[in-house]
């Protein structure tokens, strides 16, 4: 696995069409809500989070990334029956994050997108949890084993996706 | 001040939906939640998983009833051989239901009937392993209203907790917030049913000293005031031992993961049920197990011969059927009747392999709509046998299984 660090002279900033900015993310959280009544393993992957970290990481900016990620948290907050906000914060976060290593890091290289998505879900979870627990008094249950897992079986679908999604973009 | 900029946004956006969280948890405990971005959100998504659930339905149905017909003739001669089989068994479990009736008529127990149930299509979920929701294809406008129960053929489901116009949140019982009260169908235990984190079932706060057998059905006990008394909703599956409590792990019956079609229950009903031997009092039943002297056959005074029979007047036969005497020895109120032994007769929902013409309630749906000239009994059909009843100090009347009207005595 490659990680390479960019010089900042270096970086390709992409932009997306408006078509892609809205219906990819509506999507994400679509198939999020639809797929696991069919194959309910699925709800082990987080779609709407692989989408906030492409999008920051591809347009390598830091407001552009945070704005995403609560854009599509508050999405996909709206549809459980908890407080809207948890996801919102944590994806806010996470988008903010990915958009600032998209900057340092050769984002485009497999390796990198693997690490950076496992660590992002973990990340993420942890925001979550913490956020679940200590505003929203929600009772959750930390199981390391089943985040680990999640968060690779995330990398993994992460690499493929983001190798469908690299067609979508434009460069700037 | 250029390069904080980026941190003082996310600064910004983090306060900003922090504060809406402190919000909602103190509107929360004011139940005033919020809508608005709900209604958007689900505005957005429910129409294409609508459609979606549609042309999947409609490809099925095409493929199942049209194409693939393979071995339809030998299925058509098992489900009458089985239709026979029913058919025998609901002649006898019809005696025990008539008995159950007089009883609790006579007990003076109310039934809780599901009057009408509403056929709905699972078109989405919350996508998220902390909530366990899903939506259904009704919502407001077809009469679904907040803490509704919802059932499926296997057992209990959940209940609603967000009504749009077109579609609705389904809380599922496997959920932490989700609680139902249970009653275990054998040692006749009571608690509160709760999800856990994992999508466990759990019973808890059951004193450890009771005894619990892996296998005994779970029932809904009514106490919550949303189910009705006698549903099932699983069997036990594991107990953990604690020092003060067991931990009782329920299977449940019903798919909660692979949920397709459900029945909303939109109208309950209480009332006593009517029992064929109207008018028979305790005090009769009494008399009747007490030797007495046979009343002597009243003669007129200016009989001819011959028409002494044709005058006399037969001594009021009163119908007596079998009495459990534990059940009538326990007293009202403090009683664990044979609940619901009206459900025995109740008629199972079945589900429709794919379709059958004329069980489908609304378009789209697999299930039947019900009305109370058409009730649909809860999944349940077996339920507490009087062998089994103890004695409890605080039960609350028992609330039976539904029967279709038709086949309650009149």
């Amino acid at each position: 696995m490659a990680l390479t660090y960019t010089p900042r002279e270096q970086i390709e900033v992409y932009r997306f069409s408006l078509p892609v900015t809205i219906i990819v993310p509506l999507l994400a959280v679509f198939l999020q809500a639809f797929i696991p009544l069919r194959f309910p393993f699925f709800s082990i992957f987080d779609l709407p989070l692989l989408v906030v970290i492409f999008f920051a990481m591809a347009r390598r900016s830091q407001v552009a990334g945070l704005v995403t990620g609560a854009a599509i948290g508050l999405l996909q907050d709206s549809l459980t029956h908890h407080q809207i906000g948890l996801y919102g914060i944590a994806k806010t976060v996470v988008g903010y994050g990915a958009s600032s290593l998209g900057v340092k890091l050769d984002v485009e290289s497999v390796g990198t997108r693997f690490l950076v998505v496992t660590g992002f879900e973990v990340i993420h979870e942890v925001i979550y949890f913490s956020i679940a627990h200590g505003m929203v008094r929600l009772n959750l249950h930390w199981n390391w084993a089943h985040e680990l897992e999640s968060a690779f079986a995330n990398a993994i679908l992460g690499v493929f996706l983001f190798g469908l999604m690299d067609r979508l973009k434009d460069r700037a | 001040m250029g390069r904080y900029r980026n941190v003082s946004f996310l600064a910004a956006a983090i306060f900003l939906q922090i504060l809406g969280l402190a919000v909602q948890v103190k509107r929360s405990s004011e139940n005033q939640p919020s809508r608005l971005i709900r209604v958007w959100a689900v505005s957005a998504i429910t129409p294409p998983e609508k459609a979606l659930v549609r042309i999947q339905n409609g490809t099925s149905d095409l493929w199942h009833n049209y194409f693939y017909l393979r071995g339809v003739r030998q299925e058509n001669r098992e489900l009458r051989e089985q239709i026979e089989q029913l058919q025998l068994d609901q002649v006898r479990l019809k005696q025990d239901a008539d008995q159950a009736h007089r009883l609790q008529t006579l007990l003076g127990f109310k039934e809780q009937f599901i009057a009408k149930t509403l056929a709905a299509q699972v078109i989405g979920s919350s996508g998220s392993e902390q909530s366990r929701t899903v939506y259904i294809d009704k919502g407001s406008r077809d009469g679904i209203q907040l803490e509704m129960a919802v059932i499926s053929a296997a057992g209990v489901v959940g209940r609603v907790i967000n009504v749009f116009r077109s579609t609705s949140q389904v809380l599922l019982i496997n959920d932490q917030q989700s609680g139902v009260g249970t009653i275990l169908e054998q040692s006749r235990l009571q608690g509160v049913l709760k999800g856990k984190s994992s999508g466990e079932l759990v019973i808890d706060k059951i004193m450890a000293d009771e005894e619990v057998k892996p296998g005994d059905r779970v029932l809904t006990s009514g106490g919550d005031q949303i189910f009705p008394k006698g549903l099932l909703i699983g069997t036990v599956d594991r107990i953990d031992k604690g020092p003060e409590f067991l931990q009782v792990s329920v299977k449940p019956t019903a798919a909660l993961n692979r949920l397709e079609e459900v029945l909303v229950i939109v109208k309950k009903e209480e009332h006593e049920p009517v029992s064929t031997a109207t008018g028979t009092r305790a005090s009769d039943i009494l008399a009747e197990r007490l030797p007495s002297v046979p009343d002597k056959p009243a003669v007129a005074a200016n009989a001819v011969p011959g028409s002494a029979a044709r005058g006399a007047v037969p001594p009021k036969a009163v119908r007596i059927h079998p009495v459990a005497a534990g059940s009538v020895s326990q007293g009202a109120g403090q009683t664990k009747t044979p609940a619901a032994a009206s459900s025995t007769t109740a008629k199972p929902i079945t589900t429709a392999p794919r379709s059958t013409s004329g069980t489908t309630g609304t378009p789209g749906s697999k299930l039947p709509a019900t009305t109370a000239s058409n009730p649909v009994a809860a999944p349940s059909a077996k339920l507490p046998s009087p062998p089994n009843s103890k004695p409890l100090a605080n039960t609350t009347p028992s609330q039976p299984q539904p029967t279709p009207p038709g086949d309650r005595p009149q």
